[in-house]
């Protein structure tokens, strides 16, 4: 039995303040394994992740407990001890391959920087081994590539330069801290065979992070389920998904299933058609990002955009709320001409479609109370008296489920769902007939994601609102829906009940969508990789 | 990217155009005229009404803004009123001894400044780095006058290494001339780094908080060459249009300083011209100044757009 190339030991890690992120940690990795790590956002996964390479962001401090890369405790080392490590053998594959390329320099150069600098490659060697890696990975025109600077190519390809920077020094160890999160479906499915292939060819020791466990699924052979800082369970990720044995990996693992599963939903017939989006093209500039997209939605119904990022699912939502004009085509609002510009538009067409945001932390504006803010509307659209404003804010508050002692605080004490059931309140406040969600769920975690969801559905029984909610998240549509349209490149190439569009016959593009949702299941990767390659 | 830069020169035009609008009218509202200011208080009304003619003050303002915007455009300043001598002939050499001043500050100030600055990023919160904040911060907290007096004090009267005045003759030699300018342009160093290190350093520092920076930490990269070769390209943008501002302020705003140790700048002669009423010479001065400024400001934007690789290497 050989030793462990990576091991943790107690490991516990606070903040400034002395509040502790990660609390008694341990594992330890062998060469060529993969190790995934789950959680919540705060769970401590990347704290950990970034523990490994003994580094610690900004204000925190490993406090206890101490890694150990092939027999050596590096946190024991001086700076430059520590440098050494880094990159040579550890290295880091981050969340955001966008904001983790220095905009400044080429992807050659920075894809070189390590192995010349830890002296593995001299520049002409790493040139060559990049192009080489460049072609593997089957990056466009691979002997230019690297000349490229990061906002010249594409969200995949840059994590494909990222994955491929990370192993240029030949590293034993390498942390992948969400490599995939924020990549569309289709994309994310190509950059996880690539890097299940670059951990097995190179026989790299892997940290895997994540919040999907179905991503994990694909890669780990062991599990750890982390929450606040504390490991809940570490087995094999075979007993994780077929034999959890604690409350919350149960809660996980059955939540994530449960999104596999289509729930059929009746669809509502003989409703009044409230909003109808005729013939909709638009343009950016030159460029045209919705070509003749035509869409209902009738009182009481929830339609769903589907599509990747640059399919025109936001364009569509930014003309129907008057912010991008449309260059022709015809919206229809409770059977008024709706005016294609938000400047022309009356108070109450204004007051009727409302908003909810994806990333709630920046839609609220921190220096205002939760009072302030879901009040607010109902001033600037009611007219009422400050006592009716009071005793309104607190209905809504209850109706989203938050208690009353809410309203005086502010909304940066909130966790991130209990802020986006406060957009939800603000929206309810003008008493909506269309609230338009965009990504409504992306940013939060899992569990706290199906809550929202739930708090949505719940609301559209007792207030018969409508939704248009534009996602990527097939799960979400399959849970939500009753229509659905799919965007793909501003045209619309699927739409009608969501029974209907997800059952065969599909159309080609919706076949690769639905099966590019990862499933919960060991070999989901590979029986699919094996399918598609034949 | 070409059209920008060539909207951003059109543009340094339009400012240069609304300055000499705004120096013209800024004249016009001076409280009273030269033609009081020579012929002083014993003037008849009939004396100045003829002196006025003469000078051709009576005619509308317009017209005497169009023939004075189209005169300097073929580089004639004009004739002082006070003195008849052609203003150009006055503050070509004048000009020349302001710009001698700047650039032998700038030479100084703006490499140290940035130097401190990296190296204050590089070691922030420690010693080196609250020492630069601490001494620049310093220098600018007092008046300029002050620091000018005390440097006198120290360097000519008591160690005697360096004149207090620092009166320029066009005769002199390039190394007697920087040997008399010495005491002037390390007053100004000490007025204009301050600024620049704490931008450099602020700038280098909002930079390190980016997630590229931390990717770069993980590569096992050396905390210098992290700040040299990561932060330093992304934070230039701002340190080019500080240095710019400063380097405008070098040569626009050194009148205290030429009055304290009688130096032959432009500075001086416009406060001769606003206080005898000279229009013609607090014109060419206010217009010397402001091109200054428009000049150093448009090169600071068109260096920070060749210097956005975004722009540089478009999709």
């Amino acid at each position: 039995m050989t030793a462990p190339i990576l091991k943790i030991q107690n490991l516990r890690i606070e903040n400034l303040v002395g509040d502790v992120l990660v609390d008694n940690a341990s594992l330890s990795l062998m060469r060529g394994k993969v190790l995934g790590l789950i959680g919540e956002s705060g769970a401590g996964k990347s704290t950990i992740g970034l523990a490994a390479m003994s580094y610690a962001r900004g204000g925190c401090k490993i406090t206890g407990g101490h890694v150990e890369i092939d027999g050596v405790v590096i946190q024991d080392l001086s700076a430059e001890g520590r440098a050494k490590f880094r990159g040579r053998r550890i290295a880091y594959v981050a969340q955001s391959a966008a904001a983790s390329f220095n905009p400044a320099h080429t992807l050659m150069d920075q894809v070189c920087e390590m192995p010349v600098h830890h002296c593995v490659r001299s520049r002409i060697e790493a040139q060559a081994w990049a192009v080489d890696m460049f072609r593997l990975l089957e990056l466009p025109d691979p002997a230019n590539f690297g000349a490229r600077y990061p906002h010249q190519v594409s969200g995949g390809q840059l994590q494909r330069a990222m994955a491929i920077m990370a192993i240029s020094a030949n590293p034993d160890i390498v942390v992948f801290d969400e490599p995939t999160t924020a990549l569309d479906v289709t994309t994310q499915l190509e950059v996880l065979v690539l890097i299940k292939n670059l951990i097995r060819d190179y026989n790299i020791a892997a940290l895997y992070i994540t919040h999907d466990l179905a991503v994990v699924a694909q890669i780990a052979d062991h599990i750890m389920v982390l929450r606040q800082g504390k490991i809940v369970e570490l087995e094999t990720t075979q007993s994780i998904l077929n034999s959890p044995k604690k409350t919350y990996t149960k809660e996980l693992v059955a939540d994530r299933q449960t999104s596999d599963v289509f729930r059929e939903i009746i669809l509502k017939d003989d409703q009044e058609v409230i909003l109808d989006a005729a013939n909709i093209t638009a343009h950016y500039g030159d460029f045209k990002v919705l070509k003749d997209v035509s869409i209902t939605v009738a009182k009481g119904e929830t339609v769903a955009i589907v599509g990747e990022s640059g399919s025109g699912k936001t364009s569509l939502a930014r003309v129907i709320v008057g912010l991008t004009k449309l260059t022709s085509g015809d919206l229809t609002f409770l059977g008024k001409k709706l005016s294609p510009s938000l400047k022309h538009r009356s108070r109450n067409d204004l007051r009727k479609i409302q908003l909810i945001y994806q990333q709630p932390d920046v839609a609220l504006n921190p220096r205002h109370t939760v009072g302030d803010i879901i009040g607010r509307p109902i001033k600037f659209y009611f007219n009422r008296t400050a006592d009716e404003v009071r005793k309104r804010t607190l209905e809504l508050l209850e109706q989203v489920g938050l208690p009353a002692d809410y309203y005086y605080r502010k909304s940066t004490a909130l966790s991130g769902g209990q802020k986006q059931r406060i957009c939800i309140a603000r929206a309810l406040a003008a008493e909506p007939t269309l609230i338009i969600c965009d990504e409504p769920t992306s940013a939060l975690d899992q569990l706290v994601a199906d809550e929202i969801l739930k708090l949505l559905q719940q609301l559209q029984d007792e207030l018969n609102i409508s939704y248009l909610v534009i996602t990527h998240d097939l799960g979400i549509v399959r849970r939500i829906a009753h229509r659905t349209a799919v965007l793909l490149n501003g045209e619309l190439v699927a739409s009608g009940a969501t029974s209907t569009i997800f059952k065969p016959p599909f159309h080609p593009y919706t076949e690769i969508l639905l099966q590019s949702v990862p499933e919960l299941r060991e070999n989901w990767l590979d029986e699919l990789s094996a399918r598609r390659a034949i | 990217m070409f059209r920008l830069i060539i909207t951003r020169v059109f543009l340094g035009f339009a400012t240069l155009f609304a300055v000499t609008l705004l120096i013209f009218a800024a004249t016009e509202i001076l409280p009273g005229d030269v033609a009081s200011a020579v012929l002083g208080q014993g003037a008849t009304p009939d004396t100045l009404a003829a002196f006025r003619i003469e000078l051709g003050l009576d005619r509308p303002a317009y017209v005497r803004y169009l023939e004075w915007l189209t005169n300097a455009l073929q580089g004639d300043l004009g004739v002082a009123m006070t003195n008849k001598r052609e203003v150009l002939d006055t503050i070509t050499p004048r000009l020349y001894n302001t710009l001698f001043l700047a650039g032998y500050a700038a030479a100084i100030a703006v490499p140290i400044a940035i130097i401190l600055g990296i190296t204050a990023a590089i070691n922030e919160g420690k010693w080196i780095d609250r020492a630069a904040n601490i001494v620049t911060l310093g220098a600018i907290s007092v008046p300029e006058f002050f620091i000018a007096y005390i440097l006198i004090l120290v360097f000519a009267t008591n160690l005697g290494w360096f004149p207090s005045l620092s009166t320029v003759y066009s005769d002199m030699g390039f190394w007697q001339k920087i040997h008399v300018v010495a005491l002037p342009a390390l007053t100004l160093t000490m007025l204009v780094m301050a600024h620049m290190l704490r931008m450099t350093r602020a700038s280098v520092l909002a930079i390190m908080s980016q997630p590229y920076i931390e990717m770069a930490f993980l590569k096992g990269l050396p905390r210098k060459r992290v700040i040299l070769h990561h932060a330093l390209p992304n934070a230039a943008a701002p340190i080019i249009s500080v240095v710019a501002l400063n380097l405008a302020y070098l040569i626009v705003g050194v009148v205290v300083i030429e009055v304290v140790f009688v130096y032959p700048g432009v500075g001086q002669y416009m406060v001769d011209g606003v206080s005898k009423r000279d229009l013609p010479v607090i014109q060419a001065c206010a217009l010397v100044f402001g091109s200054a400024f428009v000049l150093l400001n448009t090169i600071a934007d068109i260096l920070a757009i060749l210097l956005n690789p975004r722009l540089r290497h478009p999709r």
